[in-house]
């Protein structure tokens, strides 16, 4: 029985939540540049302290749980949200494999992190007991169940071109070439499915920042409120992380060191969840089922099909 | 598709955009000459004051926020007190539409806050300036026909002597 790496065991959740948190400045300072404005820039140089001030703000915050809402669901909710996404980053291949980087199922151990994340917005509706924040739990429940389905078809294609679902494998296949150029359709698949699952706009209608009351986290306030906003954007670190991992490729690349390009990589596909936020409108609910049902699911299925028909092909 | 992208593109080219935002305290917003600010009572050229009481600009009010009281010394009718209440002004400027002498008038200034609310109450020595705001060279008592000391009746700008009814010249 090998022993276990305790450093990236304690150190990994501690820099996922510094990362989380750090981010929030991050898109408040690049949404502000992409809409002509400035963030925050008072509170600390560049207004980098902002987020310690907010998180002061929340500790501070009355901890106040609904009376008409299920206590025990209700505390639950938030932190099955932080839980699935902090394990998922256990298999994540960071810089020196991470803590289980080699586990031979390792994108099947985040597809189900992904679907068990499903349960902190639904229970967080439904424990709610108010009508905003079932509606947002409900909906939210749909967007991501349907679009995790998609998610899962589109890494096929990774999976068959690479042989493996261990995350580690994946990157030493590419050390050729990155997955985004056989796998284009399926990148762009992926990363919409992506977006879908960690609500973010242009599919944030779980969220509804100016519809539906705050959705699921309605009747939420103070650290409860803090933890799933902390959870959204480690989500989105995640689904970045993987996206990197997956099709661009890891920490491969010339000159720097893995860790380097790995953190290069995933920051600029953070930043394009951020110019995301920035640009798009958010479609109404049933354009956005119609989307993920019509459009993405048969695409990841071509990509499949395609990609399987190659190999054949190439086998032969 | 190719629309959501061109958006994007467009959305990142604004990063490359000069900031609209105006860094107060530190930048200061613009302020037009005639910008509808903070309250004044004005003085005349000769530093008398313009007030002459009249109440017009209390009538004019919206929101009746302006309170005064005249009296009298030789002949000059100038205000006893004159209160505005700055938590109901609204800044419209009908007073100093309606003020026949140019007394009342508003200033490009806006920093008038304050912790306690009856200190926004200003009184006569909190609106009185020392020049003639934004009106320079006007004095209602050089032109009215009212006697004050140092011009009798007839000695306005304009203003003929009146004619002595007593005397067969023309």
């Amino acid at each position: 029985m090998t022993p276990l790496p305790l450093a990236p065991i304690v150190l990994t959740p501690l820099v996922v939540l510094a990362l989380a948190t750090v981010l929030t400045w991050v898109e408040r300072r690049l949404l502000g540049l992409w809409q002509d404005r400035y963030g925050p820039n008072r509170v600390g140089p560049g207004g980098m302290f902002q987020a310690v001030a907010d998180g002061i703000k929340l500790l501070f915050k009355q901890d106040w749980v609904p009376p008409f809402a299920d206590r025990g669901v209700f505390v639950l909710a938030p932190a099955i949200g932080m839980m699935t996404v902090l394990l998922s980053f256990a298999v994540i291949p960071l810089a020196a494999g991470g803590i289980a980087g080699n586990l031979n199922v390792g994108l099947l151990f985040i597809l189900a992190m992904m679907g068990l994340g499903v349960y902190a917005v639904v229970l967080a509706g439904w424990a709610s007991d108010s009508k905003y924040a079932l509606l947002g739990g409900m909906r939210a429940a749909a967007q991501m169940i349907s679009y995790e389905v998609f998610m899962a078809l589109s890494l096929l294609g990774v999976v068959m071109v690479a042989g493996s679902f261990s995350l580690r494998d994946i990157v030493a296949a590419q050390s050729g070439l990155w997955f985004i150029i056989p796998q284009g359709l399926g990148f762009v698949v992926f990363l919409l499915a992506g977006i879908a699952e960690t609500h973010r706009l242009p599919f944030d209608l779980p969220e509804g920042e100016n519809e539906l009351g705050a959705g699921f986290h309605t009747e939420y306030s103070g650290m409860k409120f803090g933890m799933f906003f902390i959870a959204e954007y480690a989500g989105i670190v995640l689904v970045s992380a993987l996206a990197t991992t997956l099709y661009l490729g890891g920490g491969n690349g010339l000159l720097l060191p893995a860790p380097v390009w790995f953190a290069l990589k995933t920051g600029v596909i953070v930043a394009f969840f951020i110019l995301l936020r920035a640009g798009l409108p958010r479609p109404r609910y049933d354009q956005l089922m119609g989307l993920g049902w019509k459009v993405l699911l048969p695409l990841s299925l071509l990509n499949v099909l395609a990609t399987g028909t190659v190999m054949m092909l190439r086998a032969s | 598709m190719l629309d959501t992208l061109r958006t994007l593109l467009l959305t990142f080219l604004h990063g490359f955009h000069r900031r609209a935002t105006v860094q107060y305290p530190e930048q200061q917003p613009y302020l037009p000459p005639r910008y509808r600010g903070r309250i004044i009572l004005s003085r005349d050229p000769d530093g008398g004051e313009r007030c002459v009481a009249c109440n017009l600009c209390a009538v004019a009010c919206p929101v009746d926020c302006i309170s005064l009281q005249k009296t009298e010394r030789d002949g000059r009718w100038y205000p006893d007190y004159f209160r505005i209440n700055f938590s109901r002004c609204i800044f419209c400027g009908f007073c100093e539409e309606a003020c026949p002498t140019y007394a009342i008038q508003l200033t490009p200034d806006f920093e008038m806050g304050e912790y306690a609310r009856p200190n926004l109450v200003y009184e006569k020595e909190d609106l009185l300036i020392s020049g003639t705001g934004k009106y320079p060279g006007y004095s209602f008592h050089h032109v009215a026909g009212v006697p004050i000391p140092g011009k009798d009746r007839g000695a306005s700008e304009h203003e003929r002597a009146p004619i002595d009814l007593h005397s067969l010249l023309p």
